[in-house]
């Protein structure tokens, strides 16, 4: 017998010759992330006179199945600002313990944490485009919400690929679809954000969310719903939509000449 | 002393011939140079205070801090060698993060202590190392609560986990001092640096064993500590450095955080009358034996 | 360059070339996902599973064991490549032994959890995994802890897993009350696994449970010879 542990499992070089180790492989592309696994979708936010609004479904998909009905998206980062995140939900527990474990080192120095939404939006892009640059990407597109730096109200995307953008209102997967196009009727260009209150931009996001549930086949009923303002983060997390309309399901007989 | 000449005191990994380690001894003498540090494990909470001596007039009051915070619920202060305190400090919020990055939680105190004194005694192996020159006191608070993980999604159920024990005692104060030879206990009180005997006699006075002591109360007795420890230096002035760790329900819930302002200057007017009824009183004394 | 196979057509002359890596594509195949599930009940946890293993549609075990300890009242439903969860298991294992002897304590069930999230996060291009965790301990009581294909943890009030688990979403989520007691859980657990079983091709067998409370670590067997009403407990 042949000792070498190498050996062992193969067939015997005396019985069928020896073993070609050219066919053995160790070098060549190392697989990473291809696609994500247990996921999250869309991220909708609005910017409103003094602040932020975020929200997000409680729904984690596997494929087509509605696994988890219970994942919180919006993660808090210190006092100051919220992530929400779509996307891999594995890679979302990995940048929120990544964030909290910056918290914490922020919170070493004598002045707390100094970090606003701004500062951690450009950190978590840089995060992105790093980790997409080594060809394993973070399968996550999030919204960052809090102030920036002069203390106005903050709202910025970043997406697997390290992609910024920003806007009044942002929204992420089927929501810059569907959410998207109302929160442009709703807040148009020229109105001067100033016009815009908590409760419009509140109002917003719930009809966003209700449209999403009727046309997002990945969303749920059940969602969270934060409210960033100078007095601080709001954040509901098991928030149902309300005021659905189904009932002129009793109208539609067949699917064309059909009456009853 | 007797060590000085004999050779047995140059090197870390040389015993002398009745079994000690001088380099460790003088380390110790480090410490006993440095401002009295003090540690109270109360039974709502830890606090940590330091006399923190004035080195210079050109040093601006409040800044450069001696008490660190490591992770969120845990505080080290150190009496000796500030650099060598700086250098555990940073140790111990390595070993907190490696810990949290493998168990997704806090490290709990006594797991924090327990690698910082492995850490501490390695230095007084190898001849190639210097012992730290500071005895290091950890106070933390282990969340009374359940835990989750960190990052968790997802609640379990709405009614609460099933079989567990209700009322079940978890979490809590914890209190340790590590010595430049890597020893540390688990402590009621402690203290170290200069006025550490001063500090011990009054620890002991305030029964700390039997868990009555209330957080806001030891915050009190801390500084009246620093205050009576610092007696016997009274030429070089001082700052009290004060922080406290509290229960989740308490002031800090949970984090380890400077005393307020305010709170810490009620607490040191306190103590300082109290240091003047002391005065009182023996002068009274005095005048009574005079009689 | 690598030599073409083949080339006298003669097995003597031109040698077995195995790639071994590629076999771990059929390795794979060995034990494909298989239902497994977790409960919490008024006193703790339990956790069933079939005990089919399969090569295709060869079964090339049929009274596996797929609950795994990891420590005394920690224990893991496993489900994917057989190899990977195995060495996933046993890595935990030996961790949560570990921090028994250096932490004076006995691991929670989250500290197992985080370590299977941690190999499982960190690996996912290599494994394929899917776990259940469940465990008892008395500060936090009976918690059951699912990890899926991406790595992600999550907390949950029962888990199901596995290809079976398909089958028995409906079943599981229309018969799931909290708190129920140590017969109910049971029979909740033993009728949603004779459902996987009757549906699923992949699942079959007998019926393994093992019940985690204070008292400690109870094994249930359950034959289908019987119409799975018995042995019952085994230890």
């Amino acid at each position: 017998m042949n000792h070498f542990p190498e050996a062992w499992g193969r067939p015997r070089d005396d019985v069928y010759g020896a073993y070609n180790p050219s066919y053995l492989q160790t070098t060549g592309p190392k697989a990473h992330t291809s696609s994500p696994a247990v996921t999250g979708t869309s991220v909708i936010g609005v910017k409103f006179n003094g602040g932020v609004a975020l929200a997000t479904d409680n729904l984690a998909s596997y494929g087509s199945l509605a696994r988890f009905s219970d994942v919180k998206r919006l993660r808090v980062f210190g006092d100051k600002a919220v992530v929400g995140f779509g996307g891999d939900v594995s890679d979302m527990q990995y940048i929120d313990r990544l964030l909290a474990s910056i918290d914490i080192r922020e919170n070493y120095s004598n002045h707390g944490n100094m970090l606003n939404a701004k500062n951690l939006h450009t950190y978590l892009a840089k995060v992105f485009y790093k980790r997409r640059s080594e060809f394993n990407p973070l399968w996550n597109h999030v919204l960052v919400a809090g102030y920036d730096g002069e203390g106005k109200p903050f709202l910025s995307s970043a997406d697997l690929l390290g992609t910024t953008f920003s806007a009044p209102h942002l929204a992420t997967g089927f929501g810059a679809h569907l959410a998207v196009p109302i929160l442009r009727r709703l807040f148009p260009d020229e109105k001067p954000i100033e016009e815009v209150t908590q409760e419009h931009a509140v109002d917003a996001l719930k009809q966003c969310l209700k449209v999403l549930f009727y046309r997002d086949a990945r969303s749920l009923d059940k969602y969270s719903i934060a409210v960033i303002t100078k007095d601080g983060i709001d954040l509901k997390e098991n928030e149902q939509i309300e005021g659905q309309s189904w009932a002129f399901a009793e109208r539609i007989k067949g699917y064309g000449a059909q009456t009853n | 002393m007797t060590s000085i000449g004999t050779g047995y005191d140059l090197s870390n990994s040389v015993f002398s011939p009745d079994g000690r380690n001088f380099q460790v001894e003088y380390a110790v003498k480090a410490v006993e140079n440095g401002g009295t540090a003090v540690g109270i494990r109360c039974k709502d909470g830890v606090v940590l205070a330091v006399e923190k001596i004035i080195t210079s007039k050109l040093l601006k009051p409040g800044a450069n801090k001696r008490i660190a915070t490591v992770d969120r619920h845990v505080g080290i202060v150190s009496a000796g060698l500030v650099p060598d305190g700086r250098h555990f400090v940073s140790r111990a919020r390595d070993e907190a993060s490696s810990w949290r990055g493998v168990y997704k939680a806090p490290i709990p105190t006594n797991a924090l202590a327990n690698r910082l004194g492995g850490y501490v005694q390695a230095y007084t192996l190898y001849s190639s190392v210097r012992p730290f020159g500071v005895t290091a006191i950890v106070g933390g608070w282990d969340s009374e609560a359940e835990l989750a993980v960190d990052g968790q999604v997802g609640q379990g159920p709405n009614s609460g986990a099933g079989g567990k024990v209700e009322g079940a005692e978890a979490g809590g104060p914890g209190l340790y001092m590590i010595e430049p030879s890597g020893l540390y206990w688990g402590y009621y009180g402690a203290a170290t640096g200069k006025g550490r005997q001063a500090a011990k006699a009054e620890l002991e006075k305030l029964d700390l064993s039997s868990g009555n002591l209330s957080l806001a109360d030891g915050v009190k007795e801390a500084a009246r500590i620093i205050y009576v420890a610092h007696e016997d230096s009274k030429d070089k002035e001082f700052e009290l450095e004060m922080s406290w760790i509290s229960s989740l329900d308490g002031p800090t819930k949970g984090r380890h955080e400077e005393v307020p302002k305010e709170l810490r200057e009620e607490a040191e007017k306190a103590a300082k009358r109290a240091l003047e009824g002391d005065d009182d009183e023996e002068e009274e004394k005095g005048q009574a034996m005079e009689e | 360059m690598v030599a073409p196979h083949g080339v006298t057509g003669m097995l003597g002359e031109d040698g077995i070339h195995v790639d071994m890596q590629h076999l771990k594509s059929g390795e794979v195949n060995l034990v494909p996902v298989q239902p497994g599930m977790a409960i919490n009940f008024k006193d703790g946890v339990i956790l069933g599973a079939d005990s089919r293993t399969t090569t295709g549609a060869y079964i090339a075990n049929r009274v596996t064991d797929k609950l795994t300890q990891v420590h005394d009242t920690i224990w893991c439903c496993r489900s994917g490549s057989a190899a990977d969860t195995q060495a996933v298991a046993d890595i935990v294992s030996y961790h949560l032994n570990m921090y028994g002897v250096t932490n004076n304590e006995a691991p929670s069930t989250q500290v197992a959890a985080s370590l299977f999230q941690e190999l499982c996060y960190e690996n996912k291009e290599m494994l394929s995994a899917g776990i259940i965790i469940a465990g008892y301990d008395p500060r936090h009581g009976g918690q059951v802890f699912s990890i899926p294909l991406g790595g992600s943890l999550h907390k949950q009030s029962f888990a199901i897993g596995g290809s079976g688990s398909t089958y028995i979403y409906g079943y599981t989520d229309a018969h799931w009350r909290e708190q129920m007691t140590e017969e109910e859980g049971i029979d909740f657990v033993r009728n949603a696994l004779q459902e996987a079983i009757k549906w699923d091709g992949s699942s079959g067998g007998v019926i393994r449970l093992v019940v985690l409370t204070k008292k400690g670590a109870v094994r249930h067997l359950y034959l289908p010879d019987n119409g799975y009403t018995g042995p019952g407990v085994t230890n």
